[in-house]
């Protein structure tokens, strides 16, 4: 039998979805329904001084509205999270407003329409404060975060002395570069169905990447245990960091459920997510390199400003590539944050090193050229063998391969180093690479598999399906451990009566869930076994263990491939109708021994149009090194996804302020700008065959981020080696090069 | 959204006489008008559905010109062999608009009527905007207002039209026919669209209750030598910082007997400037003679911090126009 893992296996889930049904969040209609219509401060800061709700409490159809007057007050819902994952949230419970787009009202109706037209017609009066919306304005009160995003993410790192570092280099750069405001716009918004099944049990339809956070995070604010809280997440339309923390709505909706007694559907319009379900937040970093004139680094410093609310810190980790990418004696990184009157920044795809990897591989590229080298020799040349910062040795590392392959797909080596040598008519053709990373993240999870009487067998485990394959990678995993094709295999997940399992974020799901779900269906293909061999009845009865293969949902001998049963046959001889294994897999110590992470070289290729300055990526290739990879499908997919969106990174995402009102003003699709089918050219993805056993039992490092990585950093430099403009803020519209 | 009353309409004159009905209005693609409804910009007490009337053809007229009816969609227009054939500015432009799935729905008279998409407009949450509030003030003169026009903006707005297809009508001297209480009319589409002024609530010359039929497009022979050319922060989908729709008559010799130039995203209408365009006369087609109307037509422009890239910008892509509507092999 063919093993499943590698293959590039179609989606489990794709019929369910193209046909409809698969149902999403807020498609789950309970009987009794209402429908909920958020109501949105239009100011930055202030306070409500009168909310004049009278309009739509006469509109036809509405049921109740919830604001600071009337909504429930939950005690816990002002403290500061002591988890850095989660967002201290805006819950009416008092007229303060902290940010446009803020929740501060609920209007509830028989039907969306009502809800909506009720909500149109809720007027709030406030007396405004002044606002300060813009990081530049505020950074010269710019200061030490006290919560990481991450506990392996201080702010600050140093080895070495960067400073001696700086002032020994023969030829040294110093640049600042300019990240904006990004907005998640996943196809699905968030949305949430609240059903009460009684005072005190609470079920949740959300569209979360974390189902079992969400379930902590709303017993904690509405005083419930948590085992009576239900989060049922079956599918989502794309969340990338967005739906990982839990953000107010989703207990709104649980308020406004209890208000009313009856079941509350809250799904957000697509400007509502311009503000309070989280963003990328804006930077300005400074990287500082050094170096001997063959390029050997000598000094790499790395300085991140970053924007957060007034009220919540959220830290863009833009400086962790610098401390890791690239061998060097005196590395030090800094991140700051400064307060502005805005929604909490959050996660976004690769958060820190998307715009961390922006800074530092264009600075890379003027480093390479200030020294008149080739910026692939420059890297090559600064390949870390170790860990830098802490010395520990990679778990694996296809870096140097990535290099050779993306650059021999790619064409790299005849690659003119002028800028502006490249060119078709008046357009100018420029080529650019960057070096992607990401860290190989693992947390506990346990998961659960089940073979029943008939053959089939029942994967189960909590975790979601962000849209990224979940289902059928784990299909695939199932399948290869217990010996099983995987036509046998249901996996059942997004339910928090399922074995607990992490958020589906950091990349995480695979070596995490996967490796329990590995675990599980390994422990109980030796259950099987086990039983088989004590059986005196089974043919197998005597052999050894290890003398014995399972292909295709039979065990047999190795050498006598005749001696042999079903699993059915087993079972049924038992009287057993089903057995089960469950497993609980978590990062053992090398974690700690080792540095792992996953690698990947991107190449770039634009042309720009010299009068008019338009840009077109005409060709982009991405070589990665991430292990095993466990469906060459949806990697694929997932691969280009980020390369997608590192397009997008840099040359069309932004979300623009007016900072005399502090509020977006580009808060839909036509005006949010993501790349469309135009400005994607053909993808070449490829990657180096790996299998790395310290990360996880399957191999596999994860790809969900990576993509992202070094995208925008090739583009830029690309646009640099066509026009001879260096662009350091972002993104690069025509404007910018005219 | 406001509930309404929703009537088909079975013939013109029932439209006509339906749309007499207090906060009417007409609904045909939706593309523009369900989106305001739903941002409460706007809020019709009844919608009279247009779709089925029976303005939906392309035809020939007998002087050479061209009748495209009200309520064609936007992607048969374009791909209509007598458009195609004979304007391919205004193909293009129509090509160049919105998304397919937009222009599968849009109706020709609906995309003349396209309202701004200045976010203070667009946006019924703020507070200022004299287009959509009269008399509340221009939030996008003290805000963002990169998209915003350089060109016969008034103190009291600076929102620009966002079709790409009047762009090109304009370049053609297309004429807007309208049906209403009083009659049918034609108008030009050159006093079709108005300048925001000290009323920038009104977009276009068009009465109360007036229905668009049809525009025409005139006999033009030269036509077939006629880009559109449009310039956007993204490949599609997105509206123009500028466009350009470019008409050029040359002699087999390469000198100018004619040309017209609208410039799109620049103004709260297309610009043009005819008596510029009369300078070229007798000119030998080049760049120096495409940056003589270039220079002419932004001459007196007045931009603002954030668009003032623009006025680069239209002069370079009207050379360009030009430069690719004179290599048009007709």
């Amino acid at each position: 039998m063919a093993e499943a893992v590698g293959r590039p296996m179609d989606r489990i889930d794709g019929r369910a979805k193209i046909t409809g049904a698969a149902r999403y969040a807020v498609e789950h209609q309970p009987a009794r329904l209402a429908h909920a219509a958020l109501v949105m401060s239009t100011i930055a800061r202030g306070r409500i001084v009168e909310l004049d709700t009278r309009e739509a409490e006469r509109t036809a159809g509405v049921v109740a509205v919830l604001s600071h007057h009337n909504a429930a007050r939950l005690p816990a819902a002002r403290k500061m999270a002591s988890n850095p994952a989660t967002r201290e949230l805006q819950l009416l419970q008092d007229d303060r407003v902290l940010y446009a787009n803020q929740p501060i009202a609920v209007v509830v109706a028989d039907t969306p329409e009502a809800a909506d037209e009720g909500a149109q017609l809720v007027r709030a009066h406030y007396a405004v404060e002044p606002a300060e919306v813009s990081l530049e304005r505020r950074r010269e009160q710019a200061f030490t975060p006290q919560h990481a995003a991450r506990p392996d993410q201080k702010p600050d790192s140093g080895h070495g002395d960067a400073e001696a570092g700086l002032q020994q280099a023969e030829v040294r750069i110093e640049q600042t570069y300019l990240t904006p405001a990004e907005t998640h716009n996943p196809m699905e918004p968030h949305g949430t169905v609240a059903v009460w099944e009684g005072p005190e049990r609470l079920t949740l339809y959300d569209a979360t990447q974390g189902i079992f956070g969400d379930r902590e995070r709303v017993a904690g604010l509405l005083g419930l245990r948590a085992e009576n809280v239900r989060v049922i997440s079956s599918y989502l339309g794309g969340g990338f960091g967005s739906k990982g923390p839990t953000w107010s709505h989703v207990v709104l909706a649980a308020m406004a459920a209890r208000h009313v007694k009856r079941p509350v559907k809250l799904a957000l319009a697509r400007p509502q997510m311009f503000g309070p379900i989280g963003y990328r937040a804006p930077t300005r970093q400074t990287v500082a390199l050094g170096a001997r004139r063959d390029g050997t680094l000598t000094a790499v410093r790395h300085d991140t400003i970053a924007q957060t609310s007034s009220f919540d810190e959220f830290m863009e980790p833009c400086g962790m590539a610098a401390r890791m990418l690239y061998a060097c004696p005196n590395i030090a990184t800094t991140h700051r944050l400064v307060r502005g009157d805005v929604g909490t920044p959050s996660y976004m795809r690769a958060p820190g090193w998307a715009p961390g990897t922006f800074a530092l591989e264009c600075a890379m590229d003027e480093l390479a050229v200030a020294l008149g080298m080739d910026p692939l020799q420059l890297r090559i040349k600064n390949h870390a063998d170790s860990d830098p910062e802490t010395g520990r040795p990679w778990s694996s590392k296809g870096l140097l391969e990535c290099y050779r392959l993306g650059a021999r797909r790619f064409g790299w080596s005849g690659r003119p180093s002028a800028p502006r040598s490249l060119h078709d008519g008046s357009t100018l053709i420029g080529w650019g690479l960057a070096t992607s990373v990401y860290p190989a993240h693992r947390t506990a999870s346990a998961a659960r598999v089940r073979l029943q009487a008939d053959g089939r067998v029942i994967v189960e485990a909590g975790t979601q399906d962000l849209g990224t394959g979940t289902y059928t990678v784990m299909t695939q995993i199932a399948a290869d451990a217990l010996g099983v094709p995987v036509s046998r295999v249901t996996m059942r997940l997004g339910d928090t009566q399922l074995p607990k399992t992490p958020v589906s974020g950091g990349s995480q799901t695979v070596a995490s869930t996967g490796s329990a779900v590995h675990d599980a269906a390994r422990s109980l293909r030796e259950m099987l076994v086990g039983l088989a061999l004590v059986d005196q009845r089974s043919p197998l009865c005597g052999a050894a263990p290890e003398a014995v293969v399972v292909e295709d949902g039979r065990m047999s001998l190795r050498d006598t491939p005749a001696r042999g049963e079903s699993f059915e046959a087993l079972l049924a001889r038992h009287g057993r109708q089903e057995v089960e294994a469950n497993a609980e897999a978590r990062p053992g110590p090398e974690h700690d021994q080792w540095a792992m992470y996953a690698f990947g070289a991107q190449f770039a290729e634009v042309r720009v149009d010299a009068d008019l300055g338009t840009i077109r990526v005409s060709r982009m290739v991405g070589a990665f090194e991430a292990g095993r990879i466990v469906n060459a499908k949806t990697a694929r997919s997932q691969l280009i996804g980020g390369m997608v969106w590192g397009i997008g990174l840099a040359l069309h995402e932004r979300t623009v302020m007016d900072e005399r009102l502090g509020r977006p003003v580009n808060n839909n699709l036509a005006e949010y700008h993501v790349p469309v089918n135009a400005d994607v050219p053909a993808i070449d993805i490829a990657w180096v065959d790996g299998n790395d056993p310290l990360v996880s039992a399957i191999g596999a490092k994860g790809i969900g981020e990576i993509g992202i990585t070094g995208a925008g950093a090739a583009i830029a430099n690309a646009v640099f080696h066509a026009t001879g403009r260096r662009v350091r803020t972002l993104p690069i519209t025509p404007d910018t090069l005219l | 959204m406001r509930p309404f009353q929703y009537t088909r309409a079975r013939d013109v004159a029932g439209a006509v006489s339906a749309a007499a009905a207090p906060e009417a209005r007409f609904l045909a693609g939706g593309t523009n008008l369900v989106d305001l409804m739903k941002n409460g910009v706007e809020r019709p007490a009844r919608l009279i559905d247009i779709t089925r009337l029976p303005l939906g053809t392309i035809e020939e007229r007998g002087d050479g010109g061209v009748r495209i009816g009200a309520t064609v969609r936007n992607t048969d227009a374009a791909n209509h062999p007598l458009v195609r054939g004979r304007y391919p500015v205004l193909s293009e432009a129509l090509l160049s608009g919105a998304s397919p799935q937009l222009r599968n729905m849009a109706t020709m008279g609906g995309n003349l009527l396209q309202r701004t998409r200045c976010p203070y407009f667009y946006d019924a949450t703020f507070a200022e905007c004299n287009k959509r509030a009269p008399g509340s003030g221009c939030a996008a003169r003290h805000g963002v207002a990169r998209m915003h026009a350089i060109l016969g903006a008034s103190e009291a707005c600076i929102a620009t039209h966002p079709s790409d297809m009047a762009v090109a009508l304009a370049a053609l001297d297309a004429a807007v026919r309208v049906t209403g209480p009083a009659g049918d009319r034609t108008l030009a589409l050159a006093d079709f669209y108005r300048l925001p002024g000290d009323s920038p609530e009104r977009d276009t010359d068009l009465r109360p209750g007036e229905l668009i039929t049809a525009i025409d497009v005139p006999a033009l022979d030269f036509a077939r030598r006629s880009r559109y050319l449009k310039i956007r922060d993204r490949a599609s989908y997105a509206f123009a910082l500028v466009s350009v729709a470019a008409v050029l008559d040359l002699d087999g010799g390469g000198v100018i007997r004619a040309a017209r130039v609208a410039l799109g995203g620049v103004a709260h209408a297309p610009w043009r400037l005819p008596e510029a365009e009369r300078r070229l006369i007798g000119q030998r087609a080049g760049e120096a003679a495409y940056r003589t109307l270039a220079d002419a037509l932004v001459r007196d422009a007045r931009p603002l911090p954030d668009n003032a890239f623009k006025v680069v910008l239209a002069r370079r892509s009207i050379v360009r126009a030009l430069t690719a509507a004179a290599a048009m092999r007709v």
